[in-house]
C-alpha cells in the first residue's frame, strides 16, 4: 500500500480495496517502525488521524468522491494546526499549540485528507540541511549519515522513505526543491501568491511560498489543486484564477522550448551530477522539447542579494517572539528588558540568531541603503534576466543542487558554504516564478534532482513536464535501502 | 562560480550593539566566533557593492503588487479567551509583564 501514488490509492479507496481508517493505520505503523532512523516528524497524532480517518471512510460510504478523499500526509511543521502543536523546529514555539488552522491545513481537512502529523524542518525554516532543528537533525533515507535538505527536510525523507504519500513543505530559498532533490521524490514550490501564507510561519514575507511534495509530479498537482487559491486573509495572496493542475499532465512536449541557463552548468556544478541532468534533458528532447542555451546573467548575485532581504524580513517578523503572548518565556524575568532579551535568547538557536542580526545590521540606520534597498535593485536586475529568457523559452531546466546530499554536520561549521549550496534555487524566489524538482537518477546511490523553472503562474506546464519525464523515466520510484522492508 | 571578494571590517563591539538592538544576547564567550562568522556573511553580501543599480526601481514584491485594502470593517470575532489560553502569563484577560513603571 504504501508503494503506490496518491492517485492510485484514492482509486483504492473509491474501490473499496482498502478503507481511509487501514491505510492510516499502516502509515502510522510504518512511522512508528522506521522514524526512529530518519527523525522526520516532530509530531504524530495518532488519534487525530484515525479519527479524521474514521470521517473519511464514512464520506467514501456514503459515495463522495472528492480527489483526496481519505488520503493520509502530513504538514512540515511551520503550518498552524489547531490544537496540534507548531514549533516550527524552534524551542521558541515548542509549546505553542495554534488556536486556529492555516488556510492551507484548513483546506486540507475540507479536502477529507488524514493529517498524521507535523514534520521536522530548520528551526524557521531558516537552513539548507534540517540539522538547525531544536529537535535534532532529520536523516536522509538513501544514506543515513547524510542530510535531507532542508528546510522541508522532514517532509522529503517522510516521503522518500514512504511513511507518507504526500507532504506539505514551505520554499523561501530553494526549501522544498533542494531537499526534494536530496531525496529523490518530487517537489513544486508555487508562484509567489498562488498558496496562502495565512498561518504558515513568517520568515521572509516576499520570498515565502507553500507547496507539495509527494512522490509524482501527478500527485503534486492534486495537492496543489487543494491548496492554490486566493485567499482575502493573505495580503500578498494572488486573484490569478485557479487551473485544474491536472488537465495538461497528458499534454505531448513536442515544441516546447527549454532553456538552459550556461550559469547553472558552469563551475561549482559536480560533473556527475551535471551529467545525469543532461540525460534526464535528453529524454524530454527526445519527446520533442528543444534544448535552447541560454544566460541568466546575475545568477551569482543571487545568494548576496538573498541574504539581505530574508534575514532583514525575518529579523522584522521574528520581533513578534517576546515571551508575552505566546511561546517560550524565560524564567523569573528582572524586567521587560529582561524579559524580552532572554527569552530569545533561550528560544533562538544560532542560525536564527545569526540571520536576526546579519538582517538588523541591514535595516540600521546609516547602512539601509548600501545594502537593503542595493538588494531589491538588484532583485528586480534578477527578476529581469528570467523575464527576458521566457521571451524565448517555454520553461527553464538545469541542477536543483551543485552536488547530492552532504554529509551531517559537513557544513555547520561554515554558514558560508551552506549558503553557496543553495546557488540554483534562490533566484527564483527573488523572482517570485514556480519551479519544480524532479527525480533524475542518482550518483553513488544518492538521488539527482532536475529543477525546471517557469513564467508566473504557469504551474500546469512545469507539471506537464515533470509527468511526461516521468511517464518515460522511472528514478522516481526508486526506492530508498530501508523503505522496501 | 563566486568568491568571498573581502572580508568586512565588523567589531565585536558593533555585533554586541546589534545584538541589543535586537534584543538577542549573545554570551560574552560566544562573541568573538559570532563576530567571524557574521563579517564572513557581510564579505559576501559585499559583493552587490560592485553592480550599477543607479537607474534600477527597488522591487520588494516579486510581481510588483501593491498592498491590498479591504474595507473598514470589523470582520473578525473577538477570540481573547482562546489567545490568551495560550499565553505564558495572564490575569484577569491581561497580559503580564514585569513592572515597568516604579
Amino acid at each position: 500500500m504504501h508503494d503506490l501514488s496518491v492517485a492510485a490509492l484514492a482509486l483504492g479507496l473509491r474501490n473499496r480495496d482498502f478503507s481511509s481508517t487501514e491505510l492510516t493505520q499502516h502509515c502510522l505503523q510504518r512511522i512508528r517502525a522506521l522514524d526512529p532512523h530518519y527523525n522526520s516528524f516532530i509530531s504524530v497524532d495518532e488519534v487525530g488521524a484515525l479519527d479524521a480517518a474514521r470521517q473519511a471512510d464514512a464520506r467514501l460510504a456514503a459515495g463522495e468522491t472528492a480527489p483526496l478523499l481519505g488520503i493520509p500526509l502530513a504538514h512540515k511543521d511551520i503550518f498552524c494546526t489547531s490544537g496540534l502543536r507548531t514549533s516550527c523546529g524552534s524551542k521558541m514555539l515548542d509549546n505553542f499549540i495554534p488556536p486556529y488552522d492555516a488556510t492551507v491545513t484548513r483546506r486540507l481537512r475540507d479536502a477529507g485528507t488524514v493529517l498524521l502529523g507535523k514534520t521536522n524542518m530548520d528551526e524557521f525554516a531558516m537552513g539548507s540541511s534540517s540539522e538547525t532543528s531544536f529537535y535534532g537533525s532529520s536523516r536522509n533515507p538513501w544514506d543515513t549519515s547524510r542530510v535531507p535538505g532542508g528546510s522541508s527536510g522532514g517532509s522529503a525523507a517522510a516521503v522518500a522513505a514512504r511513511l507518507v504519500p504526500l507532504a506539505t513543505g514551505t520554499d523561501t530559498g530553494g526549501s522544498i526543491r533542494q531537499p526534494a532533490s536530496f531525496c529523490g521524490i518530487t517537489g513544486l514550490k508555487p508562484t509567489y501568491g498562488r498558496v496562502s501564507r495565512l498561518g504558515m510561519v513568517a520568515y521572509a514575507s516576499s520570498l515565502d511560498q507553500g507547496g507539495p511534495m509527494a512522490r509524482t509530479a501527478e500527485d503534486c498537482a492534486l495537492l496543489l489543486n487543494a491548496i492554490a487559491g486566493f485567499d482575502p486573509q493573505d495580503s500578498t495572496s494572488s486573484e490569478q484564477p485557479v487551473e485544474d493542475y491536472t488537465a495538461q499532465l497528458a499534454q505531448p512536449l513536442s515544441g516546447l522550448r527549454i532553456g538552459l541557463p550556461r550559469e547553472y552548468f558552469g563551475e561549482g556544478l559536480e560533473q556527475a551530477t551535471g551529467e545525469r541532468v543532461r540525460a534526464a534533458l535528453a529524454l524530454l528532447e527526445l519527446q520533442g522539447a528543444t534544448l535552447v542555451d541560454i544566460t541568466l546573467p546575475h545568477t551569482g548575485l543571487s545568494i548576496p542579494t538573498y541574504y539581505i532581504i530574508a534575514p532583514a524580513e525575518a529579523s522584522t517578523n521574528l520581533s513578534r517572539y517576546d515571551g508575552v503572548r505566546y511561546g517560550h518565556r524565560c524564567e523569573n524575568p528582572r524586567n521587560l528588558h529582561d524579559l524580552y532579551t532572554r527569552s530569545r535568547q533561550e528560544g533562538f538557536g544560532e542560525e536564527v540568531k545569526r540571520r536576526i542580526l546579519v538582517g538588523t545590521y541591514a535595516l540600521s540606520a546609516g547602512y539601509y541603503d548600501a545594502y537593503y534597498r542595493k538588494a531589491q535593485q538588484v532583485r528586480r536586475l534578477i527578476r529581469q534576466d528570467f523575464l527576458d529568457a521566457f521571451t524565448d523559452v517555454d520553461v527553464i531546466a538545469g541542477p536543483t543542487t551543485p552536488g547530492p546530499a552532504f554529509g551531517l554536520g559537513a557544513k555547520t561549521s561554515d554558514p558560508v558554504s551552506m549558503y553557496l549550496e543553495d546557488v540554483y534555487t534562490l533566484a527564483v524566489n527573488l523572482a517570485g516564478l514556480p519551479a519544480m524538482s524532479v527525480p533524475a537518477g542518482q550518483v553513488n546511490g544518492l538521488p539527482v534532482g532536475l529543477q525546471l523553472i517557469g513564467q508566473h503562474f504557469d504551474e500546469s506546464r512545469l507539471l506537464n513536464v515533470a509527468h511526461q519525464l516521468q511517464q518515460a523515466s522511472d528514478w522516481h520510484l526508486q526506492l530508498p535501502p530501508e523503505a522496501g522492508l | 562560480m563566486l568568491t568571498v571578494v573581502k572580508v568586512m571590517t565588523v567589531h565585536q563591539d558593533d555585533i554586541e550593539k546589534l545584538a541589543e538592538l535586537a534584543r538577542v544576547r549573545i554570551p560574552a564567550e560566544e562573541a568573538a566566533e559570532v563576530t567571524a562568522r557574521i563579517a564572513t556573511i557581510l564579505g559576501l553580501v559585499d559583493q552587490l557593492q560592485s553592480v550599477d543599480t543607479a537607474a534600477v526601481e527597488p522591487m520588494a514584491n516579486p510581481l510588483d503588487a501593491v498592498q491590498r485594502l479591504r474595507a473598514d470593517a470589523v470582520t473578525e470575532a473577538n477570540q481573547r479567551e482562546a489567545f490568551q489560553a495560550i499565553a505564558p502569563a495572564v490575569e484577569n484577560g491581561l497580559y503580564l509583564v514585569p513592572k515597568v513603571i516604579e
